[in-house]
């Protein structure tokens, strides 16, 4: 089975303050790590390795220095990398990254099954998976908190909703994005280190997977922000269960109480 | 303190610091609480490669150092003595065979032992012999092809977890300190069963069990160097991992401060951090001068063992003692620093404090070291003239 994980690499948020003049991070000086729920997507393409065989490749868009962010994911165990990095690539929305995305993967070619984190925690938009399986045409599965099997190119899995889950099949290949309810990430072997060390990434450029320039970086990019705001919370929820006739009286009770009827 | 370490050292710290801080911190309060075995920790461990440090890449490990192995040690002391007894007392019951295995019985066991398959346990206490180890009274009897074995082992680390255990048992009594043997034996071989796992004050997630056997038969060849080797087998083995236990005094000695310092720093009384007062500032200069000091004497051990020494008999005692003394004073000293709340359990340098007493009583009490040292030190003075 051989298993593309899509990783970013972003500012380690625990550490980033925010400029109280701007509303903006400051990121100057934070470390970057890989991108926490890549993490969980990194550990099951390795545990789907182990149990079927295979091969397990990263892949990242991003400036240079995200190489280390695959240099990480090497020091955990996948066995191949990809740093789709080049100047056109710069300002990119995530319709253009995951246009870069899907070309890079296209040019990959072999793969069965491609997992990404539910979102990354820089910009939170949880876009670059559906995106990315569109553009490539394929099924696509977000929020997938366990596999539950894989066999002749069809997967079962659980999908994590508001109140409990789901159970969807999907042909493969197909994209899915994984929570962190899914596994419980290893940390990196010393060998694996060791080879991290060693590794040079060679990136591939736009003209490496034979991008078509109007369609990347800013240029190919038509997300305006206009304005940023929290959401409305929620109203408060709760969930009745037991006997219909005592939720229901439950909720008349409820509803006198507030003195709605 | 900068101990130029090497680029690969700094890389075992790190590791073994990520899987102090994301795999023990969580769980360490819990294992504690329950007495449980570490399962999942050592699951981590084997698979960052740890458990392969020492062993020669031929047999599957890396082919690391003393000081390679010790800074794994020291990291997971820091968060939890539990864990790392587990991971040290693995090394403890494979060094017989690292030191004095046939290349048979080294390919036979070695390589599931480096990748985590295999955990080991070493047994020489018994009931009646604890610092006066040629007090055992477990036999092992040739009969044909095989020796049976008879008598109980107490206090054994990973017993009833390990697969492998290497034991020490007398083969022929009339010979004295010459008769005794060293053997592997398999978890599981019939005759070979375990006794009541003990209720400790510390390292609770450490496995600690009796080691019973009732004319339990393995092969003639699972014996370990030759017959009547048995006691140099045992302390060749106790003077190779001797100054790892002083690692693990470092290491709980370190975690104690970097606890006590981030609570004081926060703690008011009188209006002011309690760091602020001269009295609190000289306790942990204190701590962390011993602390220092000893991780200085465990590196200069472990790096004269590594250079090739042929006798560090007295380095390695001298490494013991003054690690696991200092961390008895730094952990004692820490729940001082942090007052009411070092005390309870919502803090874990109560819990540093109970485990950190056992580094003076295990592999050779700090009396039993200090003899050792002393003897030696009086040996070279009568050969000096
Ligand atoms: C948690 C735990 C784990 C252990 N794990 C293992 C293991 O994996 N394998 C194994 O084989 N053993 C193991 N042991 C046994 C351990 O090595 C012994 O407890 C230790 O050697 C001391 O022996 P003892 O407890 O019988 O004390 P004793 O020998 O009875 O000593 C009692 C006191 O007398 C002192 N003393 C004894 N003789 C002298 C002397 N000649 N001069 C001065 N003072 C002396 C001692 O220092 C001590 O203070 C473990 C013990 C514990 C508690
Ligand atoms: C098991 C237990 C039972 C208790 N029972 C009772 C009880 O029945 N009734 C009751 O009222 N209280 C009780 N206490 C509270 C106990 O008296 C306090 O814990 C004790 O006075 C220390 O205060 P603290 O823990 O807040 O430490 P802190 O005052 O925060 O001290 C932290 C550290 O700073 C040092 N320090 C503080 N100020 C100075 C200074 N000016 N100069 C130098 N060093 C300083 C302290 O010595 C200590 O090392 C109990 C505590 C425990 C743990």
């Amino acid at each position: 089975m051989n298993i593309i994980v899509l990783v970013k690499q972003v500012p380690d948020t625990s550490e980033v303050k925010i400029n109280r003049e701007t509303n903006t991070l400051i990121r100057d000086g934070v470390p970057s790590i890989i991108n926490p729920y890549d993490r969980y997507a990194i550990e099951e393409a390795l545990r789907l390795r182990e149990k079927h065989g295979g091969k397990v490749t990263a892949l990242t868009m991003g400036p240079p220095q995200a190489a280390e962010a695959l240099k990480e994911a090497v020091s955990l165990g996948v066995d191949d990398v990809v740093l789709l990095s080049d100047r056109a690539f710069a300002g990119a929305d995530t319709w253009a990254t995951s246009y870069a995305i899907s070309m890079g993967i296209r040019k990959i070619g072999q793969y069965d099954l491609i997992i990404a984190g539910k979102q990354a925690i820089d910009g939170d938009t949880a876009q670059v998976g559906p995106e990315t399986a569109d553009m490539l045409g394929l099924p696509f599965i977000a929020y997938i908190r366990k596999i539950e099997k894989v066999e002749n190119n069809t997967m079962v899995v659980e999908r994590l909703m508001d109140e409990g889950y789901d159970v969807v099949e999907t042909a493969l290949p197909c994209v899915i994005t994984v929570v962190k309810e899914i596994n419980e990430p290893r940390v990196p072997s010393l060998k694996g280190k060791m080879k991290a060390k060693s590794l040079k990434v060679a990136p591939w450029s736009a003209k490496d997977i034979a991008a078509d320039e109007s369609k990347l970086g800013l240029k190919g990019s038509p997300t305006q922000v206009v304005r940023i705001f929290p959401p409305a919370p929620r109203g408060q929820r709760e969930m009745l269960s037991g006997p219909l006739e005592e939720q229901a009286a439950a909720v008349v009770k409820k509803l006198k109480e507030q003195s709605l009827i | 303190m900068d101990y130029i370490l090497t680029e690969e050292q700094l890389m075992i710290r790190d590791l073994a610091r990520q899987i102090a801080v994301e795999k023990i911190v969580p769980v360490r309060a819990e294992l504690d609480e329950h007495n449980k075995f570490p399962t999942d920790v050592m699951k981590a461990i084997a698979q960052a490669d740890l458990l392969g440090l020492y062993i020669p890449e031929q047999y599957g490990g890396l082919g690391k150092g003393s000081l390679d192995f010790y800074i794994a040690i020291e990291e997971l002391s820091k968060a939890c003595l539990g864990v790392s007894t587990t991971y040290a007392a693995n090394a403890l019951g494979t060094y017989p065979l690292l030191l004095f295995g046939t290349d048979e019985q080294k390919k036979k066991y070695l390589p599931d032992i480096a990748s985590g398959k295999k955990y080991v346990a070493f047994g020489l206490t018994e009931a009646n012999a604890g610092s006066d180890a040629s007090g055992i009274q477990t036999t092992a009897r040739l009969e044909g092809n095989e020796y049976v074995l008879n008598g109980t082992k107490q206090w054994i680390t990973n017993g009833g977890e390990a697969d492998v255990y290497t034991v020490i048992a007398i083969t022929d009594k009339s010979k004295g300190p010459r008769g005794a043997s060293a053997f592997v034996v398999d978890k599981g071989t019939p005759g070979f069963t375990f006794g009541k796992k003990e209720n400790k004050m510390g390292i609770r997630a450490s496995s600690t069990t009796e080691l019973i056997f009732n004319n339990c038969r393995i092969p003639k060849d699972n014996i370990i160097a030759k017959q009547g080797m048995g006691f140099i087998v045992a302390m060749k083995t106790l003077d190779s991992s001797r100054a790892g236990v002083g690692s693990q005094g470092v290491g709980v000695a370190q975690g104690a401060i970097d606890e006590a310092i981030k609570f004081a720093r926060g703690r008011v009384q009188f209006g002011q951090p309690v760091t602020s007062f001269q009295a609190i500032q000289h306790m942990l200069a204190d701590m962390q001068t011993q602390t220092e000091a000893a991780r200085a004497l465990v590196y200069s051990v472990a790096r004269m063992i590594d250079s090739g020494a042929k006798d560090f008999s007295r380095a390695s005692a001298m490494a013991k003692l003054f690690a696991t003394d200092v961390a008895m004073k730094v952990t004692t000293d820490a729940v001082q620093v942090m007052g009411g709340s070092g005390y309870m359990k919502e803090y874990p340098v109560e819990k540093m404090m109970r485990d950190a007493k056992i580094l003076q009583i295990y592999e050779g009490t700090n009396q039993i070291q200090r003899t050792v040292i002393g003897l030696d030190m009086i040996k070279e003075a009568s050969k000096a003239k």
